[in-house]
């Protein structure tokens, strides 16, 4: 199916996840990104929806349902509670200003857009800007791990990088079913892990702080 | 005949912007009463305190310049021009023609360059912070704003608002990404400009926070009434200019006739209506930010500018 | 089907369900001991089942599965490490039992994760599909990642969370890159499972549009790259090797390396059969010279014995990544060589290492001395290992370098600068380390050593006979696949 409208709506649904991308690098409050992230993965829910309509591929209704319950509902829910039963609902530090950090994410946009749209001159253009934003969109995911301190929200940027790549695995036409049944399931398997982390980590420091990590390296070295 | 028509329009134009300011500004405080369970001032109380203001006497402080007395007249009608070029029921304005938005913008600076000067110029510290602060927000609402026109502009082709509008009415716009960060930014742009919440409070000039009531503090009378329609219309002018480029429908025409016309005066109020509505929603549901918030809050409208150009070249002509 | 094809399909199907029953079974198992032992019989099924490969016919390369001269070579060296490796974990773990390090419930979860491991990596080896390639390597990434946490201290979860942080990057970008090759694959090969198996990739990939397919190899390059330890994204290597259980840093260094770097290996044969596609030379002879060089002079400054052999992982992924990069059959041979010689050094290396910092109860290099003296057994050991990475003749690794520097020498004679400028600031180093630890005066515990050396020794024996003696049959097949990978 391909006309001017059913583009448009992906072209909305994938413009609005790099947008949603930038909105979490402005946050700087721990409640504010893990609803920000809900709204980011129910972007991307719509958006894997809107691909397998126009596509045809009923496989990936159910990476959209996966998406749906687990980044949109279950993820966030459990993240709030452990916020909130870690009493860590205060603001995030920001290792840069955030003006720097958006002014470094658009030029990560401007770096994805243009070397994704010139290596794939021939490719349908919903592909192509797909892939664009995708990387857009990983790479802000990035940028969030790197410039936050906190165990959550470091974990929170990866979760967006995730659905970046799910956004360019959906963009891929007829991508086999392994590799999406495959992201859902590391990002099972990396939430699994991360629960461990974060349970140890609390139970080692009473803080989710990375940064407290760092304290602890520092002083050993001495 | 023609002549006398687009003249009649833009003549309309200019009078109904200044009859209009005064009452969207009672309905937005109106709205926001009644949110909050109050049952507020009448919506045309705003008229009543114009005119109250201007039989008053204008009490001005002894140390000041002719330019404290000459600033009001001088921010009222750049304000004035401004808001009477941007299309709002019909886009066959005379003037148009002659300003386009970047236009708009430099007369808008040009009137904060004098508010800035004139709340200097009184020698207090009040006046002195405002004008500061007016100053530091300027520096990062006029970059955002220039940014989004950019990318409002190479979307439409044109930076005359008039043939953006009739550019967002036709089928070649599709839905765009690029559009809906720019409309994002611009309403951001459009409270800091304005001096809403959550940048500045509209409704106190008792705060150490304030900025636009902190540079008026010293005027009265004509002067005052003078400052607080030019603030009045900027807000409609914002206002108009968002529908203008976003939601430009039943803009009509220098073709149609008059019956036209009111349709699209009717459907302008309605849009105002709505607008002034969602703004005084908004308001009600956000708290002011501190200060030293408001660059990122501003930057943060700059960098989606930027990235509204940018998105623009991802879209249907790849 | 034959009575014959039955059975290879049953090999390479072994190497995967062994691993697995293993790992079902050792989860619900109590008892350290039991399970130590179950771990390391499985090990050893493992490893004959990956022997069988040589013996028996092997399988037309399926949708998923692919058997091949490249990767049998990796999947004998690992089945053989992990066995090895299981049979030192199996007295060590005993030990930090003893200790009160790791409780029982620890060491369930510890051999049920090594099993799975194992599982991922060897599915990562026979994998023909770049997407369950893609998941096999994350897979084994993330057990060795609970691994590398598992004894709750600061500086265990800070290395945990590090190389967590830093392989979910390598994630993502390889992850990337292999949707990127789907792209330029699927408007050739077809939409579906076609466009991701390896064997048809290198079949048509001449019609590849070469532009994506270079994009594809950067960010593969990246992702993987993240693994192997390469430079610029290395971070997280040195912290995991040293706060982990020394068996997964052994692990580690030994094999998951080699896995990361046999992904990198299969897509750089991807983009060499593409004429138009940028050379995947280059960049990896880059990124290999810099681990060398940076890793090298890093050796210097180390205080921690198991992060000191961690930075020589960095140094040898470095000159393997380099040997490959620079292509050529003999570059190629030497880098194949180079790669098992390392694998089976470091291992050895930190067999020693992990007895020894159980002897002294510490890891400082400072703290520990005059090994020889103290234990003979477990100091001549750690001084052949050291001195067979370190590059000694007449040890295996001796002789991959010498062949490399040699073949850029020929080749290549201004990058021949630098590689042994590396060679020699690295050999600096770790001579200047051993003798300290092995020759200085006694310091700390003399207690004796409750090791097992026959995994230690049968290594270096090994290194020593590659060394002195190839076999002609393995060079052969080395040859053979030095030609394979152009």
């Amino acid at each position: 199916m391909q006309g001017p409208v059913y583009f448009d709506i992906a072209h909305m649904l994938a413009g609005g996840l790099v947008l949603v991308s930038m909105m979490m690098l402005y946050q700087d409050r721990l409640y504010a990104l893990l609803n920000v992230f809900a709204l980011h993965s129910l972007l991307l829910t719509l958006s894997v929806a809107w691909q397998a309509f126009i596509q045809g591929a009923p496989h990936l209704y159910v990476t959209a349902a996966i998406a749906l319950v687990f980044k949109v509902v279950v993820i966030p829910v459990a993240l709030h509670h452990m916020i909130r039963k870690l009493g860590i609902h205060r603001e995030i530090e920001t290792v840069v200003g955030i003006g720097l950090t958006m002014l470094a994410g658009i030029g990560l946009v401007a770096l994805s857009i243009v070397v994704m749209l010139r290596v794939t001159p021939e490719a349908d253009p919903l592909t192509r800007e797909d892939l664009a934003f995708a990387l857009s969109v990983l790479l802000l995911g990035l940028l969030i791990m790197v410039t936050r301190r906190n165990a959550v929200s470091q974990v929170v940027g990866f979760m967006s990088l995730e659905n970046g790549l799910v956004l360019a695995a959906t963009g891929a036409k007829g991508m086999p079913l392994v590799v999406e049944i495959s992201v859902a399931f590391s990002i099972l398997i990396a939430f699994i892990v991360i629960g461990v982390f974060l349970f140890r980590i609390r139970e080692r420091f009473d803080t989710v702080d990375v940064g407290a990590l760092d304290d602890v390296r520092g002083r050993r070295r001495k | 005949m023609v002549l006398i028509r687009d003249l009649l329009v833009q003549v309309v134009q200019m009078a109904l912007v200044v009859a209009l300011a005064p009452l969207l500004t009672g309905f937005v405080r109106k709205a926001k009463a009644r949110l909050l369970r109050r049952r507020g001032a009448s919506v045309i109380q705003p008229y009543r305190d114009l005119s109250r203001l201007l039989r008053k006497e204008a009490v001005v402080a002894e140390n000041v310049s002719w330019l404290f007395r000459m600033a009001p007249y001088l921010i009222f009608a750049a304000t004035w021009v401004a808001a009477a070029v941007i299309p709002t029921f019909a886009t066959g304005l005379i003037f148009s023609w002659t300003v386009d938005l970047i236009a708009i913008i430099g007369l808008l600076g040009s009137a904060r360059f004098f508010l800035a000067l004139a709340g200097m110029d009184v020698g207090t510290s009040f006046g002195g912070i405002g004008s500061s602060r007016e100053m530091l927000i300027a520096t990062l609402a006029e970059p955002a704003m220039l940014l989004i026109i950019f990318a409002v502009a190479l979307i439409a082709g044109s930076t005359q608002l008039s043939t953006i509008a009739a550019f967002m009415t036709s089928p070649q716009v599709g839905l765009r990404v690029s559009l809906a960060v720019a409309l994002i930014a611009i309403i951001m742009v459009a409270i800091a400009e304005n001096a809403r919440i959550p940048i500045d409070n509209p409704a106190t000039h008792l705060e150490l926070t304030m900025v636009h009531e902190a540079m008026v503090l010293e005027y009265s009378g004509r002067h005052l009434a003078m400052i607080e329609l030019a603030a009045m219309l900027k807000l409609l002018l914002y206002l108009s200019m968002i529908v203008c480029i976003f939601v430009p429908w039943n803009i009509k025409g220098p073709e149609a006739g008059y019956p036209a016309y009111l349709v699209g005066f009717a459907s302008y109020v309605v849009k105002l209506a709505v607008g002034g509505a969602m703004l005084a929603l908004f308001e009600t549901a956000t708290a002011k930010m501190r200060v030293f918030r408001v660059p990122q809050f501003l930057g943060a409208a700059l960098m989606l500018g930027l990235l509204a150009t940018l998105l623009r070249f991802v879209s249907r002509s790849l | 089907m034959n009575a014959s094809s039955l059975f290879t399909f049953d090999a390479v199907a072994a190497i995967l369900a062994i691993p697995v029953v293993a790992a079902t079974l050792l989860a619900l198992m109590p008892g350290y001991k039991v399970t130590a032992r179950v771990n390391v019989a499985a090990s050893l099924l493992t490893l004959v089942a990956a022997l069988c490969l040589f013996v028996t016919e092997r399988p037309e390369p399926g949708r998923y599965l692919l058997v091949d001269d490249l990767n049998i070579v990796f999947i004998v060296l690992n089945t053989f490490v992990g066995f090895t490796t299981s049979l030192f974990s199996a007295s060590y773990i005993a030990h930090e039992l003893e200790t009160g390090r790791l409780t029982p419930a620890n060491l369930r979860f510890y051999h049920a994760m090594y099993q799975i491991m194992m599982f991922g990596m060897n599915l990562a080896f026979v994998s023909n599909n770049i997407g369950l390639m893609w998941v096999a390597v994350e897979l084994a990434t993330l057990t060795t990642v609970l691994m590398v946490g598992i004894y709750r201290t600061h500086e265990a979860l800070e290395a945990a969370w590090k190389y967590f942080i830093l392989g979910s990057v390598g994630i993502a970008f390889a992850l990337f890159g292999t949707i990127l090759v789907y792209l330029a694959a699927q408007p050739v090969v077809g939409e579906g499972y076609d466009a991701m198996v390896w064997t048809l990739l290198v079949e048509r990939v001449a019609d590849f549009d070469p532009a994506l397919l270079n994009v594809a190899f950067i960010f593969l390059l990246l992702g993987y790259g993240t693994k192997v330890g390469l430079a610029p994204l290395h971070a997280w290597l040195p912290d995991a090797h040293a706060e982990g259980p020394t068996p997964i840093s052994a692990v580690l260094s030994g094999l998951l390396l080699n896995v990361a770097l046999y992904a990198v290996l299969r897509f750089k044969i991807l983009l060499a059969a593409s004429p138009e596609a940028i050379s995947p030379g280059p960049l990896m002879m880059t990124m290999g010279l810099a681990s060398l060089i940076f890793a090298a002079f890093m050796l210097y400054r180390r205080r921690d014995i198991k992060r000191m052999f961690a930075y020589s992982s960095i140094e040898h992924m470095g000159i393997i990544v380099f040997a490959f990069g620079l292509g050529g059959p003999l570059a190629n041979f030497a880098g194949l060589l180079h790669m098992v010689m390392h694998s089976l050094t470091k291992s050895a290396i930190f067999f020693a290492v992990g007895h020894i910092s159980q002897i002294k109860g510490t890891q400082r290099l400072s703290a520990i001395r005059g090994l020889t003296e103290t234990h003979p057994v477990l100091g001549w050991g750690l001084v052949i290992g050291v001195a067979a990475i370190a590059g000694l003749p007449p040890m295996g690794v001796f002789m991959s370098e010498f062949l490399l520097v040699s073949s850029t020498f020929a080749r290549q004679p201004l990058l021949a600068v630098p590689l042994v400028f590396g060679l020699l600031v690295a050999f600096g180093a770790l001579l200047l380390r051993l003798t300290g630890v092995a020759f200085g005066q006694p310091r700390g515990s003399r207690k004796p050593a409750d090791a097992s050396y026959l995994p230690m020794y049968s290594h270096l024996v090994l290194v020593l006979i590659a060394g002195i003696y190839l076999p002609p049959p393995l060079v052969a097949w080395f040859q053979h696949i030095a030609n394979l990978l152009r």
